[in-house]
């Protein structure tokens, strides 16, 4: 018996798997982009990096 | 068990959806009126966004209202399948299970509101979440089919878009936002009841307590005549506030004019005048509100693309 694996079955899962890769990478691309426009313009956000800084520290706290 | 009895298996499906499938569950034509006004409103404002801000916020506003309306197939896929004009969807063509529908409507909901947060801001976010819930708890679990006014109150989850894109860009809702957002609410109704009026059979055969079934449709032409006069101040309003202009105003007269004397021309006529034309008048009624819309918003974005050269707005 001979194997058929281009069954139209199979043209339905790759659209679908091709489709929701697509999908995911343009995802992955936008929320890159919006990472690069938000820090590029200075939007509030602040690592943690292991070394004490000071600015962080509440008003009037000690060290 | 052999490859080839794994392979036989997998053929014997006949309901694998493919990704076009999952694509009209979003109900892409819907989306397109959604992207075209949230734009709208996003680009009148006065505070401008970065273009990729501004183009996230208008996906994510589309995938919204995509999601509400896998959210509307899952639920109505028992009265789709008996309407002409709805039976070809996913759900009841059985391309798509009614439970698929549901996750993806879930899951995009969720996206998109969490993305549209931080994108742009909460309070658009909020109300992205709240027109979710409108269109597919309030409106089609609820009203669509417990009241004949079910389009009236639900043209709200419609209208919301420019509102969003508006919101999106300035942070807070203004008078301009209620009047793009009274604009869309407004003319739902007139929209909705002339498509009905040519296509009664569809609702009537689904049990949807469309206008036309409950009061008749001599009320249903007194209900587009009266919604349609409403709509006029509204239309107006619109054009004299900041995002209109001399330009804007004289469109929305035009428009408005037209639209009210095809309304009058409606309640003036009778069911056999119309079963002799075919619904013409009905039809073409129709066909001019979808333009009607279109113009309308294409008119705000004129202006705002004539004030840098000093020619648009009052």
């Amino acid at each position: 018996m001979a194997l058929r694996p281009t069954h139209e079955l199979h043209k339905r899962r790759f659209s679908r798997n091709l489709g929701l890769g697509l999908t995911l990478a343009a995802f992955v691309a936008l929320v890159f982009a919006l990472t690069v426009v938000k820090v590029q313009r200075g939007d509030p956000m602040q690592g943690y990096d292991h070394v004490i800084q000071p600015q962080a520290l509440p008003k009037g706290g000690g060290g | 068990m052999s490859d080839i009895g794994a392979y036989q298996t997998t053929t014997t499906d006949p309901h694998e959806a493919g990704f076009g499938d999952y694509v009209q569950l979003l109900k892409p034509r819907v989306m397109s009126l959604v992207v075209f006004t949230a734009l709208v409103g996003l680009l009148v404002a006065p505070v401008s966004l970065h273009p990729v801000e501004a183009f996230a916020a208008i996906l994510f506003i589309a995938l919204g209202a995509g999601a509400s309306g896998a959210l509307n197939m899952w639920w109505d896929a028992d009265i789709d399948a008996v309407m002409a004009r709805t039976a070809r969807r996913p759900v009841p063509a059985g391309k798509v299970q009614a439970g698929e529908a549901l996750a993806v409507g879930l899951a995009l909901s969720g996206i998109s509101v969490v993305m549209l947060a931080l994108a742009t801001n909460l309070v658009a976010a909020a109300l992205l979440a709240f027109t979710i819930f409108f269109y597919a708890v309030v409106y089609s679990m609820w009203l669509k089919r417990s009241t004949p006014q079910n389009i009236v109150i639900g043209g709200a989850a419609g209208a919301f878009p420019p509102m969003i894109g508006w919101v999106a860009a300035t942070g807070s809702v203004s008078v301009e936002a209620a009047l793009m957002f009274a604009l869309i609410f407004m003319w739902t109704p007139p929209h909705f009841w002339a498509l009905a009026l040519f296509m009664k059979a569809d609702y009537h055969t689904a049990g949807v307590p469309m206008l036309t079934v409950t009061h008749g449709r001599k009320s249903t032409r007194r209900h587009v005549l009266a919604y349609t006069l409403l709509l006029v101040p509204v239309a107006v309003g619109a054009a004299l506030t900041q995002v209109g202009g001399m330009f804007t105003l004289a469109v929305a007269v035009a428009l408005n004019l037209w639209f009210v004397i095809g309304a009058v021309r409606i309640w003036q006529r009778d069911e056999a005048v119309a079963e002799a034309d075919r619904y013409a008048v009905e039809k073409a009624f129709f066909r001019f509100s979808l333009l009607y819309l279109f113009l309308h918003f294409a008119a705000f974005l004129v202006e705002a693309a004539l004030k840098p050269f000093g020619l648009g707005g009052w």
